[in-house]
């Protein structure tokens, strides 16, 4: 097998992600589908430290999954809030902006 | 064509590079597809705490890419980080949003779900493309030659030397996030809180002063769904949770019989 076939197993899981975002309208699962993305982004990042014999791949996945760290709370802390004002969480009733 | 032909020639001189150790491959072709198959679960899954779930399910899965693809200090951020920290986090808010509010798979913009999907479809035959096209003229270097003083020393040395102006950035990213989510998460009481005297006021002059009587008291039976006896033998109207039959108890109906203690 070549290493390779984890790119390839990376960019599904990705679109699958994205996919996700774009049908679901539960903000929260939304989330968990960015969550998917940035995982499948990491997986890319180690396939290719390994790759390339340099382990700077893997620092920058830990860079990533710290940020992810942060937006996750930050992101379900915003969830919470609408929630409470708008006792929904679904991406279809934030719409006070709209036109 | 040269290329091709360049290609096949790094191959057959890197055979042993190139191709990885049969446990790995086992472990791929098990772990992938259960992999996609928990990640198309999650994105169709009706119930959010069924997506979240399968979504930890992936996590497992890549952190045994990671540590079979010589991560293990990744292998064991990843189980810590995203399969304990985050998704207590995600189950939290789900619990705290509500479960049931599970949303309805209906489409509300006509045809998005066939666009999204043909989108997703090229998106990732554009990016397989690419890769199968790479596949061939890659070479993987490994890592045993990084990772020989250790992968955990490794990614220590190179975090704190050519990293370490991003790592002190990390820092204020975490504060700035804890802050943040402690002031979206605080709520403001629009109205001072009642205070006791009030409180007593409000009830005092309010159509009901006195206690409630409470569910069975006086009654055949002392069951919840009992509605209290009124002196004359009525039963008292709001004794009774709606939920137990309470509301739908006529005024003046006779309590249904206990079973006689």
């Amino acid at each position: 097998m070549n290493p390779a076939n984890y790119l390839v197993l990376a960019a599904i899981l990705f679109s699958i992600g994205a996919f996700g975002v774009l049908i679901r309208r539960n903000a929260i699962v939304i989330f968990m589908c960015i969550e998917l993305m940035l995982n499948a982004a990491n997986l890319t990042l180690v396939t290719f430290s390994r790759m390339n014999g340099s382990l700077e791949g893997q620092v920058i996945a830990f860079f990533v999954m710290v940020v992810a760290a942060a937006e996750v709370v930050v992101g379900l802390a915003i969830i919470v809030a609408i929630f409470r004002t708008r006792k929904s969480a679904s991406v279809d009733d934030a719409n006070l902006l709209k036109y | 064509m040269s290329a091709g032909l360049h290609a096949v020639a790094l191959q057959a001189a890197d055979a042993a590079v190139t191709h990885t150790r049969t446990g790995e491959a086992v472990t791929f072709y098990i772990l992938a597809p259960i992999a996609v198959g928990a990640a198309l679960g999650m994105i169709f899954a009706k119930n959010a705490v069924h997506a979240a779930l399968l979504l930890v399910v992936d996590f497992f899965c890549l952190a045994a890419f990671y540590a079979v693809q010589d991560a293990p200090f990744l292998a064991a951020v990843q189980v810590i980080v995203y399969a304990g920290a985050i998704m207590i986090l995600f189950l939290f808010v789900l619990m705290l949003v509500g479960v049931d509010s599970s949303d309805s798979l209906l489409e509300t913009i006509r045809g998005q779900r066939l666009a999204s999907g043909v989108l997703e479809l090229g998106f990732l035959g554009l990016l397989i493309g690419v890769l199968l096209d790479a596949i061939d003229k890659t070479r993987a270097v490994g890592l045993t030659q990084a990772n020989s003083g250790g992968n955990v020393q490794g990614i220590a040395k190179t975090l704190f030397t050519s990293y370490v102006f991003p790592f002190e950035i990390t820092s204020a990213l975490l504060i700035v996030a804890a802050v943040g989510a402690m002031v979206l998460g605080h709520r403001e009481l629009r109205e001072p809180r009642p205070t006791q005297a009030e409180l007593m006021r409000a009830r005092l002059h309010g159509p009901h002063p006195e206690a409630f009587t409470g569910p069975g008291v006086y009654a055949s039976d002392d069951a919840v769904d009992r509605p209290a006896l009124l002196p004359s033998g009525m039963p008292a109207a709001g004794s009774v949770y709606e939920e137990y039959g309470g509301g739908s108890l006529p005024p003046g109906a006779v309590p249904p019989e206990g079973d006689g203690r």
